[in-house]
């Protein structure tokens, strides 16, 4: 049966009837012009429709940490927060540096079937930043990596990075770098500030980042490869990214929801629901960030969707886990802190949210125009919602969103995955 | 007085003289031949020690039997970092026992807060140290036994300048005082290598130099810090020699200090590397007192917090 959308705003810009048969959009036509006896009409007047929502930082935890999350249940979540491609991150139990962990992986998100899986895959063997993971192995198997990252840790080494950085250009792979210099953080607990040396937590300071982002930016250059950095958290990172585009380096940037709206103010609860890796930054961070994301300097909003259980969440500060859920406020995050500020539109919402993060993780089927013959992946979103988040509402395992009890701005209403609902109305089809 | 004492923020220029006075009255007990009063009998005081702290847990366990509660002690070391019972699960514990009091010490900053905040137990709190954040009572002690020597035992500490010298960015005292002397209108001065000063440093309360002997001579006391064993490999300093010849308190610089100057530390000492012998056994040192000052700080503050007729019970932090 087709799927007919009528008088949808397409990216905030002109209403457009869309017509959807099998997996493809069919037509697009003007608003209301569109008749269609046989197909499930949908009115979406008042709603925003955006090319699904592709994730370029999700940690699914399977295999391995099945009690925090798997594809499954973080599928459902993804879902529920617009997405049509999310990549999974590497440091799973065992790690995926293998073309077998990657393949498992890749094959567990098809099974699901509810957004594209695409693993990331390590850079090095388990994460530990000695020698490299076969990363061609993992290009060419079904799974198809082109990210590769060892996300959690940093590849500190710098002649491992340089290697690194040589060796994916000859299957066009980026390196996702998590910049942090181990020895500036030893022991790091929050953003080294004023308040990290009143509430006795160790500081994690800014050049920390910094320093590996800079030192990452010119080894690229050297070596004329390609970087990405992920969840980009200081005026710093941004100051240096600007230089690097500014130099045509082929480096792009993320940064995550919870940077965007969060500041270290948060951590005086010592609620380790705000401990996360890196870590949330201060006020003159997060207006930076919003701008380099409005202007282009940071790329693309990725979630860095971390799920713990509860009881790695609910002790004490220092021994607590770094991360945070977000598959399934990302949207509203954004959309609060960028569109309702007028800092971007919602077609700046469809490039970083889905068009550029598609772009870097070279995916065909995901971040296309919505227009005849493509992909039905649509992401449609009720632009006046305001809506309390509730943590334990949630489709994920877990429940360590920090947004519990804020309220929101917009809400996903509708995901369509290859021409299907993954979620219909607020409800996810499984 | 706020309910739980978790920080030296808890406590207003008011509370913090009350304790003060109120230890001051309780004192004199300790100087009786039978050293008890009955006020807090049938109250349980649990000392919950995440970390080893013998000094500060037979303090509080003497504080408390001289009141004539129950106490309990609890030695959890390492419990949580070892993945074995959590924090919440050993509060829940005690609230089953009946705990009225819980006395913690614990290796993560927070603890103690995440303790009187989160509803899992009824019970008031004390910090005995946490982390590299607070130990608020050690910092009540410390202002004792400034006052005693330097204000009659009477008021606040009005205008006397105190250098706190040492490991500023990983002490907990140094943190509590910090806040305290300036509630009580003294003007704290951090004394360290520019390594041993936290980030931020010029926003806390008071000021800092990195000059033991520009600073000694116009101070009132001097808190010497304990340098702990870990940071001596760590690159705060080259070697604990040249620690020891600019922040080190010896002899010659004694001399240099004021005549009615105080010499405190909170112990343990380690005598020769921040303190000399010479200097620790001198007149102007205070650091066995401080240790007798203790017990009637917090004789004091469970006195105030579990049965005295000051305390607004319900009014939390």
């Amino acid at each position: 049966m087709s799927i007919l959308l009528k008088n949808g705003s397409l990216k905030g810009e002109k209403n457009v009837d869309i017509l959807i048969e099998k997996d493809l959009i069919v037509k697009v036509a003007p608003g209301n012009s569109i008749k269609d006896d046989k197909a499930e009409v949908f009115d979406l007047t008042g709603l925003i429709v955006l090319p699904g929502l592709v994730d370029l930082h999700t940690h699914l935890r399977e295999p391995g940490r099945e009690d925090a999350e798997t594809v499954a249940t973080g599928s459902a979540a993804a879902a529920r927060g617009g997405f049509t491609a999310v990549h999974a991150m590497a440091n799973t139990l065992p790690v995926a540096d293998t073309a077998g962990v990657v393949e498992q992986v890749w094959n567990l998100g098809r099974k699901v079937g509810l957004v594209d899986v695409y693993p990331v895959g390590a850079v090095t063997v388990g994460l530990k930043g000695e020698n490299l993971a076969e990363l061609s192995a993992m290009a060419e198997s079904t799974a198809r990596v082109r990210i590769f990252s060892d996300d959690g840790f940093c590849v500190s080494d710098s002649i491992l990075m340089r290697r690194a950085l040589e060796y994916v250009k000859a299957f066009d792979g980026v390196i996702a770098q998590h910049a942090q210099d181990p020895r500036l953080t030893q022991n790091a607990q929050m953003n080294e500030s004023e308040l990290s040396g009143k509430l006795g937590l160790t500081g994690w300071p800014a050049v920390a980042e910094e320093a590996i982002v800079a030192r990452d930016v010119l080894l690229t250059e050297h070596v004329k490869s390609k970087l990405h950095i992920c969840h980009a958290s200081t005026a710093g990172t941004v100051e240096i990214l600007r230089w690097a585009k500014e130099k045509k380096v082929n480096v792009t940037a993320e940064v995550t929801p919870h940077h965007l709206f969060l500041s270290e103010v948060h951590c005086q609860s010592y609620d380790a629901k705000f401990k996360v890796n890196p870590p949330l930054r201060t006020d003159k961070d997060i207006q930076e960030l919003r701008k380099a994301l409005a202007q282009g300097v940071i790329d693309v909003v990725a979630t860095d969707h971390a799920p713990h259980p509860t009881e790695d969440k609910e002790g004490e500060w220092s021994s607590s886990s770094f991360g945070m859920t977000g598959l399934e406020t990302a949207l509203s995050v954004v959309a609060t802190a960028m569109v309702e500020t007028k800092l971007m539109s919602w077609s700046d919402v469809a490039r970083v949210m889905s068009e550029k993060p598609a772009e870097i993780g070279q995916l065909s089927d995901h971040g296309r125009p919505i227009a005849e013959n493509e992909l039905a992946n649509l992401c449609i979103v009720d632009p006046k919602a305001s809506w309390k988040v509730d943590a334990h509402d949630t489709h994920s395992l877990s429940s360590n969103n920090p947004f519990h009890d804020m309220t929101l701005k917009s809400k996903v209403v509708h995901t369509i995955f290859r021409g299907k609902f993954t979620m219909k109305s607020g409800q996810v089809q499984k | 007085m706020k309910k739980h004492l978790v920080s030296a923020h808890d406590l207003t220029a008011e509370d913090a003289v009350l304790v003060l006075d109120t230890a001051k009255e309780l004192a004199q007990v300790s100087d009786r031949p039978v050293k008890k009063l009955p006020t807090l009998r049938g109250r349980t005081v649990v000392n919950l020690f995440f970390e080893d702290s013998t000094r500060t847990r037979i303090s509080f366990e003497a504080a408390s039997k001289r009141l004539s509660a129950d106490v309990i002690n609890f030695s959890a070391k390492g419990s949580s970092v070892s993945k074995g019972e959590s924090l919440k699960d050993t509060a829940q514990t005690l609230q089953s026992m009946g705990a009225d009091a819980v006395v913690i010490r614990h290796g993560s900053s927070g603890a103690p807060y995440l303790l009187a905040t989160k509803n899992w137990i009824d019970a008031i709190v004390i910090n005995a140290g946490d982390g590299t954040h607070e130990h608020p009572t050690q910092a009540l002690l410390d202002a004792y036994t400034i006052r005693k020597h330097l204000k009659n035992n009477e008021g606040d500490l009005k205008g006397l300048k105190i250098a706190i010298v040492g490991d500023i960015l990983h002490s907990r005292v140094a943190r509590s005082n910090a806040i305290l002397l300036k509630t009580l209108g003294a003007t704290p001065i951090m004394v360290a290598p520019p390594t041993l000063l936290p980030v931020g440093i010029d926003s806390w309360n008071g000021e800092y130099s990195y000059d033991l002997d520009e600073v000694l001579p116009k101070v009132d006391a001097v808190m010497m810090l304990r340098v702990q064993q870990e940071r001596m490999n760590a690159a705060y300093f080259p070697t604990t020699r040249e620690y020891s010849r600019n922040f080190g308190l010896n002899a010659q610089r004694l001399k240099t200090m004021q005549k009615h100057a105080l010499v405190l530390h909170p112990g343990p000492m380690n005598r020769g590397m921040e303190i000399t012998a010479e200097v620790a056994d001198s007149t102007n040192s205070v650091v066995i007192e401080q240790v007798a000052n203790g017990v009637s700080v917090r004789m004091a503050v469970l006195y105030l917090l579990l049965g005295g007729t000051n305390n607004e019970s319900g009014e939390n932090n």
